[in-house]
């Protein structure tokens, strides 16, 4: 077990940098989440760590050691990949055992080994199994075996769960989690699916073209998005965001329409508020014209234009709805539920 | 149901394929039952006439200890090409896939030989390892080594497994770097987060996982060493010195068209007919046994 620290860290392909200055400190035991959209670096930035990318400056700290320089074997970690890469010629024993037996240790811990972390995946029954005579759930859980048998310092894991159904993924996420949570094992944990990352981290690293947008807990995500990029990628359906113009008495719509409240801004603004955080008002200072109506059974969606606008908007509202397409829909957003970013950084004002 | 398709009836397909026929019918068919009639003959002296014999051309190849002789040393020859040359394409495939800067380069460098017709393969070498003019000769006299493949008959095997493994290098180079390109990028990584060194990896991981590849070049070159080296040995030593160079396909070519005795060279050709056909279908057998991923 052991603390990771990522200081300074950039990574170039050529001329082209495709991370820039990522800094991270995380502490032993903790799951992070590395979560952004496809081709941001995520990956890139988890091989770093492995050791199966080379640093173009920077510095990776696992525990105590500088391991820039370590091959991944010296690193004392264990990496889930996407597509499991297990050994296809050798059976489910022999994929576990294989650092073991690299490792030099005695048959019979190997052995002992093998069979905990069968008895924790509940694999017992595919031990002589060759690779390919598995589903995806069980390649995935041999993936974990042979990470767990191992017993090292830090788990990665490169998008572990994209290859299965919705249905497994949402199992696997849970199992992940608490075994991750049994075994106290520092882990780095990547994908591009924003549930997951909510439901598995502890904290979460939000990547965008190679920047940290945002490092923190999900809770900091969703309260108080950094960025634009954060506020629209994290929660679901993702926050309205309005032009605005921000007064100290209170904030102006593009409607024209005024939302009162004391502002430490001014000046023009990208004004968010979460399609959850609009309360239907019949007096309510937001007007949308709805155009489509998402019925999802626990909550609805009610998609439409700020009234008078062509500014797209979603609204989510609990339980079922009747509301018709084509009528207009008044709501209401208290002032702590919105956010303020800066149109030209692209940043969260009021800090 | 599957619905059958149905097309007019029109000379033009046959007439397609018409000229694979032809050539497969002139130059394979007719020439294969030419040799399986001819080694039932005996030619008489003066080649005024023949005599249809049955077997007696196969039972005197079994009894004739020169013949064995060669068997024997196309054996020899076959395996230690196939080695040499699958051996040095592994290596060089392996490290192919290290390579990073000019792999272009270093991969077409390495497919040439396979372009070099192999009588030409054979005058290089020739040229190489002249015992007056090569450049090998005057390097190894300064290890003690007093070259002559005219003269000495280990040499010159030597000197044609040389040539020969040389050329089926950048075919098997080929196939490994492909095989070895087949083989997922993470299943390598995972090997090395394990804590296996490169060669552990290759060995346990790499070397396995190519194994079919393996089976197949191997068949491709007993198949190459028996048959496609006739230029090379004809280039090189002509079978010889004495007969030390002379393997089963150039003792057909060797006893037919210089000794002349056309029935029992076509009982030669007969037996290595069948061997090639022994060869194929063992291939044809277990190719299609592939690993999985
Ligand atoms: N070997 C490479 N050579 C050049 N560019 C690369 C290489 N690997 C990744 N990249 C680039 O780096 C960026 C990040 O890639 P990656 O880390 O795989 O993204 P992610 O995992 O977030 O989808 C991408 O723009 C990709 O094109
Ligand atoms: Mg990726």
């Amino acid at each position: 077990m052991a603390e990771i620290q990522l200081t300074d860290l950039t990574k170039s392909y050529g001329p082209t940098e495709v991370l820039h200055h990522v800094e991270g400190d995380i502490k032993d035991g903790e799951f992070i989440v590395i979560v952004g959209p496809s081709g941001c670096g995520k990956s890139t930035l988890l091989r770093m760590v492995a050791g199966l990318e080379s640093v173009t400056s920077g510095e990776i700290r696992i525990g105590d050691r500088r391991v820039n320089e370590l091959e991944p074997s010296a690193r004392d970690i264990a990496m889930v990949f996407q597509n499991y890469a297990l050994y296809p010629h050798m059976s489910v024993r022999e994929n576990m055992a294989y650092g073991l037996k690299i490792r030099k240790l005695p048959k019979g811990e190997i052995n002992r080994r093998v069979e905990e972390a069968a008895d924790i995946l509940e694999i017992h029954q595919y031990l002589d199994r060759k690779p390919r005579q598995l589903s995806g759930g069980q390649r995935q859980r041999v993936a974990m075996g042979r990470a767990i048998v191992r017993d090292p310092q830090v788990f990665l894991f490169d998008e572990p769960l994209s290859n299965l159904d919705a249905k497994l993924r949402v199992q696997m996420r849970l199992e992940i989690r608490k075994l991750q949570q049994r075994l106290g094992v520092t882990s780095i944990y990547v994908t591009h699916d924003q549930v997951e990352a909510m439901t598995l981290g502890d904290r979460l690293m939000v990547l965008n073209g190679g920047y940290v947008e945002q490092f923190g807990t999900p809770i900091e995500l969703y309260d108080r998005p950094a960025s634009v990029f954060v506020a629209g990628f994290i929660g679901s359906p993702a926050m309205n965001l309005l032009p605005a113009e921000a007064h100290s008495d209170g904030i102006v719509l593009p409607t024209g329409v005024k939302l009162a409240g004391a502002q430490t801004q001014s000046g023009s603004v990208l004004l968010g508020v979460r399609p959850e955080h609009l309360v239907p008002d019949q007096d309510g200072p937001i007007a949308i014209d709805v155009d489509m109506v998402e019925q999802l059974g626990a909550n609805s969606l009610l998609h439409g234009t700020l009234s008078g606008t062509d500014h797209a908007m979603v609204a989510s509202i609990p339980g079922h709805v009747a509301t018709a397409n084509g009528t207009q829909q008044r709501f209401s957003a208290a002032p702590e539920v919105l956010h303020l970013f800066s149109p030209e950084t692209q940043k969260r004002l009021d800090a | 149901m599957l619905k059958r398709v149905h097309f007019p009836s029109s000379p033009l397909p046959y007439l397609l394929v018409a000229p694979q026929l032809a050539i497969t019918l002139i130059f394979f068919i007719w020439p294969a039952s030419q040799a399986m009639y001819q080694s039932f003959l005996v030619e008489d002296p003066f080649g005024l006439g023949s005599e249809f014999v049955w077997f007696e051309n196969f039972e005197l190849l079994w009894g004739d200890q020169h013949y064995l002789d060669a068997f024997l040393r196309t054996a020899v020859f076959s395996v230690l090409v196939a080695a040499l040359s699958m051996g040095s394409a592994l290596l060089l495939a392996g490290f192919a896939q290290r390579v990073v800067r000019g792999a272009m380069f270093y991969r077409t460098m390495l497919i040439w030989p396979y372009a070099v017709a192999p009588v030409l393969a054979g005058a290089l070498w020739v040229f190489m390892f002249n015992p007056t003019l090569g450049i090998f000769p005057y390097f190894l006299d300064f290890v003690g080594i007093d070259w002559n493949h005219y003269l000495n008959g280990g040499q010159a095997m030597s000197l044609v497994i040389l040539a020969a493994a040389w050329k089926q290098v950048a075919y098997n180079f080929l196939f490994y770097l492909a095989a070895m390109q087949s083989i997922p990028n993470s299943v390598i990584e995972a090997a090395a987060i394990d804590g296996a060194g490169p060669g552990r990896r290759f060995w346990t991981i790499i070397f396995p996982l190519i194994s079919p590849t393996t089976f197949f070049l191997l068949v491709i070159n007993m198949v190459y060493a028996f048959f496609e080296t006739f230029g090379i040995i004809h280039a090189v030593t002509q079978g010889g010195p004495g007969s030390s160079t002379t393997i089963l396909v150039y003792k057909v070519f060797n006893d037919g068209f210089v000794g002349l005795d056309l029935g029992g060279s076509a009982a030669q050709s007969v037996v290595l007919m069948a061997l090639v056909i022994v060869m194929t279908v063992v291939q044809f057998r277990y190719v299609e046994r592939k690993v999985e991923y």
